[in-house]
C-alpha cells in the first residue's frame, strides 16, 4: 500500500468544506494509515477540528499568501505538503480551489493525477478508481502503477466524517512564494443577490427549465413573464434548485426574450454541471443533456411535457406527466 | 501594447447527440466506429476559441492561434465549419483525440507544439481552452500546459475577462453555489481555462472561411504525427451501465391531481 495524504483545504472562515470532510472519508476508508495537510487561512485549527479522524500526522501551511484561492500560491502549497508528507497517493476533494491549483501541484511533485473520482477500493495493496468518460456516458475503472498518484474525488460520494476534535500538533510547512506567485491578487467573491441565487447545492430538488417555457403556447402567445414567476415563485416555496437546458440558456445569448433570471450557470449537461440532488423534476425540456448527462447524479426523476412519446423522458425519468406546465406549476406552487 | 498572441487549445469530440458504446482496441479503450462518429470542435474550446477572437478584435495586433490534437482527417472535417466562424491559425498535431488518452502526454504534446509557434511572445501570450473536455472531462490538461510552458497565472471555469490598457485584466472564475471567484492579474503571459463565457456562436462567414482554409490546408499537411496514448493508465473496464428506468406515463390525470401528486413527491 502507498503511503497516503488526504490533502485538504479550508474555506474563507477557516472551517473545512463538506467536500474536504468526504476525503477524509475515503481516506480512512482505505484501511491504512494516512495523514492529513491542510492549506489555507486557519488551516491549524481545521485540523485540531479532524484531529480524530485516525491521521498518524497533520502538517499545515496557513501563510496570508493562501488565505485566497490563488492557482499559483495554492499549487506551491500544496506542492511542498505533499513533500513534505512523503506521501505517494493523495487523495483530494474536488472543490473548485483544487480542481484549479492541483494539476499544477501534481506537475511540481512529478505526480499522475486523475479526477472526478466517483469509486475508490484498495484491495490486496492496489488502488483502484472509477470515473465517467465522455460526460457522463462511460464509466471507467482504472488504476495507475506511477507514484505519486493525486485523485480528486467527486462531492457526494464519500459520506462527510464526523468525529472528535483535539490537538492535532500539527506540523507547519514553509513555503518560499516568490513574487511571481502573486502577480494575480483576488478581489473578491460576486454572489447573485439572495432572491436571484437559483443555483444551490444542497437543495433536496433540482427545477430542471426547458426552452419550452419561452415558446409560444396554446393560445398563440408566448408567456414569458408568466412563466418567469411561475418557476420563481416555485423555487422560492420549494427550496429547489434551478437547472437549465443549453436550448434555453442559448436563447439568451442570441438576443431573444426570454428568463432574465437565467444564465449559462444554469445549465445542466453536455456543457453545463452534473449536479447532485435526491430529486428532479424537468418541464418543458426534450433535449437528451439534461436527461441523459445532466441528470446522472438525480436520484428520483420526473418530467412535465406535452409529449408522451419524449425519447428522453420515456426511459430516463421515473414518472412523465403528459401536461401543459404552465397549468401544473401553477397548481403545484398554490399548494406548496 | 503590441496586441496578444492567443493561442487556443481545443480538438473535436463526438457529436454530442451520437449514442456511444465502448470497445477494446490493441490501443487500450475506444468507441464503436469511432472514426465514422460525426465530430464538433470540444464545446467549451469552442467557447474559448469565439472569447479569444473577440478579444483579438478588441486589441489591435492580436493574433489568434488554434492548436488541435486529432486525427488529421476527422480535423480536415471539422475545419469546414469551424474555420468559418472566426480568423484563425490552425497548428495540428495528428493523432488521437479519444477520451481515454492521457491528459499528460497530450499536455506534453500541446505545450510542445505552443512553445514551437515561430515568433512567440511570452510577453504576449495568453493561453486560452475549455476548463474540460467533452471526452476525457478531466479538467487538467490546461493547467499541465501552464506548467510546461513555464507560466505562473492559471484560471479555470472563466467566464469573463476585461482587460485594462496597461495589459493588466480582471477575470471571472466559476466556483461552487453559481458564484464567481474575482481576480486580477499583472498581464501577460497567463492561462486561462473557460466555462461558457458570454459570446454566443458566431454565424458562419464564408469569407472568413476561405481566408482560413488558406493556411489550414498546409497546416494539416505538415501535422506533426503524435503518440497520444492512454499513458500510464491501466483500464480495467469501460462501460455504459445500465440507466433505463420503467418511466410510468400519465396522460389522463388532471392537472390537479398531478399537482397534488407531484407536491406529495416533493415533501416526502
Amino acid at each position: 500500500m502507498s503511503k497516503t495524504l488526504a490533502l485538504l483545504h479550508t474555506q474563507a472562515d477557516g472551517s473545512l468544506p463538506k467536500a474536504a470532510l468526504e476525503t477524509l472519508t475515503a481516506a480512512a476508508s482505505l484501511g491504512q494509515p494516512f495523514d492529513v495537510a491542510i492549506l489555507g487561512a486557519g488551516a491549524s485549527a481545521a485540523a485540531d477540528a479532524v484531529q480524530g479522524c485516525g491521521a498518524a500526522a497533520f502538517h499545515t501551511v496557513d501563510d496570508p499568501a493562501v488565505a485566497q484561492p490563488r492557482y499559483a500560491t495554492d499549487a506551491a502549497a500544496a506542492t511542498a505538503l505533499i513533500q513534505a508528507s512523503g506521501a505517494e497517493l493523495v487523495l483530494a476533494p474536488g472543490t473548485s480551489r483544487f480542481a484549479r491549483s492541483l494539476p499544477g501541484a501534481a506537475h511540481r511533485v512529478g505526480a499522475q493525477i486523475d479526477t472526478h473520482i466517483v469509486a475508490l477500493n484498495a484491495e490486496g495493496g492496489a488502488v483502484r478508481a472509477q470515473r465517467w468518460f465522455y460526460r457522463q456516458r462511460i464509466l471507467g475503472a482504472f488504476s495507475r502503477a506511477a507514484r505519486p498518484w493525486l485523485l480528486l474525488l467527486d462531492t457526494g460520494v464519500f459520506a462527510p466524517w464526523q468525529g472528535a476534535a483535539g490537538a492535532a500538533n500539527a506540523q507547519a510547512v514553509a513555503v518560499a512564494f516568490t513574487d511571481d506567485d502573486r502577480r494575480t491578487a483576488v478581489t473578491g467573491v460576486q454572489k447573485p443577490a439572495a432572491d436571484a441565487q437559483t443555483i444551490r447545492p444542497d437543495a433536496k430538488l433540482l427545477f430542471v427549465a426547458g426552452a419550452g417555457w419561452t415558446k409560444k403556447q396554446k393560445d398563440g402567445q408566448f408567456h414569458i413573464g408568466e412563466a418567469g414567476a411561475l418557476i420563481l415563485d416555485f423555487l422560492g416555496k420549494a427550496q429547489a434548485s434551478l437547472g437549465s437546458s443549453k436550448s434555453l440558456v442559448d436563447i439568451q445569448g442570441e438576443g431573444q426574450e426570454t428568463l432574465t433570471f437565467m444564465s449559462h450557470m444554469n445549465q445542466v449537461g453536455q456543457t453545463g454541471s452534473t449536479p447532485r440532488h435526491p430529486k428532479g423534476i424537468a418541464t418543458c425540456c426534450h433535449g437528451e443533456e439534461p436527461h441523459a448527462v445532466g441528470w446522472r447524479f438525480i436520484n428520483e426523476r420526473r418530467a412535465v411535457n406535452l409529449d408522451p412519446n419524449c425519447g428522453w423522458a420515456q426511459g430516463k425519468a421515473d414518472v412523465l406527466y403528459v401536461a401543459d406546465a404552465f397549468e401544473v406549476m401553477a397548481k403545484v406552487n398554490a399548494l406548496l | 501594447m503590441n496586441g496578444f498572441q492567443i493561442v487556443v487549445c481545443g480538438s473535436l469530440v463526438p457529436d454530442p447527440l451520437q449514442t456511444l458504446e465502448p470497445v477494446t482496441t490493441p490501443q487500450g479503450p475506444g468507441l464503436k466506429n469511432e472514426t465514422m462518429l460525426p465530430s464538433v470542435l470540444d464545446p467549451w474550446s469552442a467557447h474559448a476559441l469565439y472569447e479569444a477572437a473577440n478579444l483579438a478584435k478588441q486589441t489591435a495586433g492580436s493574433k489568434v492561434y488554434l492548436v488541435s490534437l486529432g486525427p488529421k482527417a476527422k480535423l480536415q472535417q471539422l475545419m469546414m465549419t469551424v474555420a468559418q466562424k472566426v480568423p484563425f491559425e490552425l497548428v495540428a498535431l495528428d493523432g488521437s483525440a479519444s477520451g481515454f488518452t492521457d491528459a499528460h502526454g497530450v499536455a506534453a504534446a500541446l505545450a510542445d507544439a505552443i512553445a514551437a509557434i515561430p515568433g512567440l511572445d511570452k510577453s504576449r501570450l495568453l493561453v486560452f481552452g475549455g476548463c474540460a473536455s467533452a471526452s476525457r472531462d478531466a479538467g487538467v490538461t490546461m493547467q499541465l500546459v501552464c506548467e510546461r510552458l513555464g507560466i505562473r497565472d492559471f484560471f479555470a471555469g472563466v467566464d469573463e475577462i476585461k482587460m485594462a490598457e496597461d495589459g493588466s485584466f480582471a477575470v471571472l472564475e466559476r466556483i461552487e453555489g453559481g458564484e464567481y471567484l474575482a481576480s486580477t492579474c499583472k498581464g501577460a503571459p497567463a492561462v486561462l481555462a473557460w466555462a461558457t463565457g458570454n459570446l454566443p456562436e458566431p454565424p458562419n462567414n464564408p469569407q472568413v472561411g476561405m481566408a482560413n482554409m488558406r493556411g489550414v490546408m498546409p497546416s494539416l499537411m505538415k501535422a506533426k504525427p503524435t503518440p497520444a496514448g492512454v499513458g500510464g493508465i491501466a483500464y480495467e473496464a469501460t462501460e455504459i451501465p445500465p440507466q433505463k428506468r420503467q418511466t410510468r406515463i400519465v396522460k389522463d390525470a388532471s392537472t390537479d391531481e398531478i399537482a397534488k401528486e407531484i407536491v406529495e413527491w416533493i415533501n416526502n
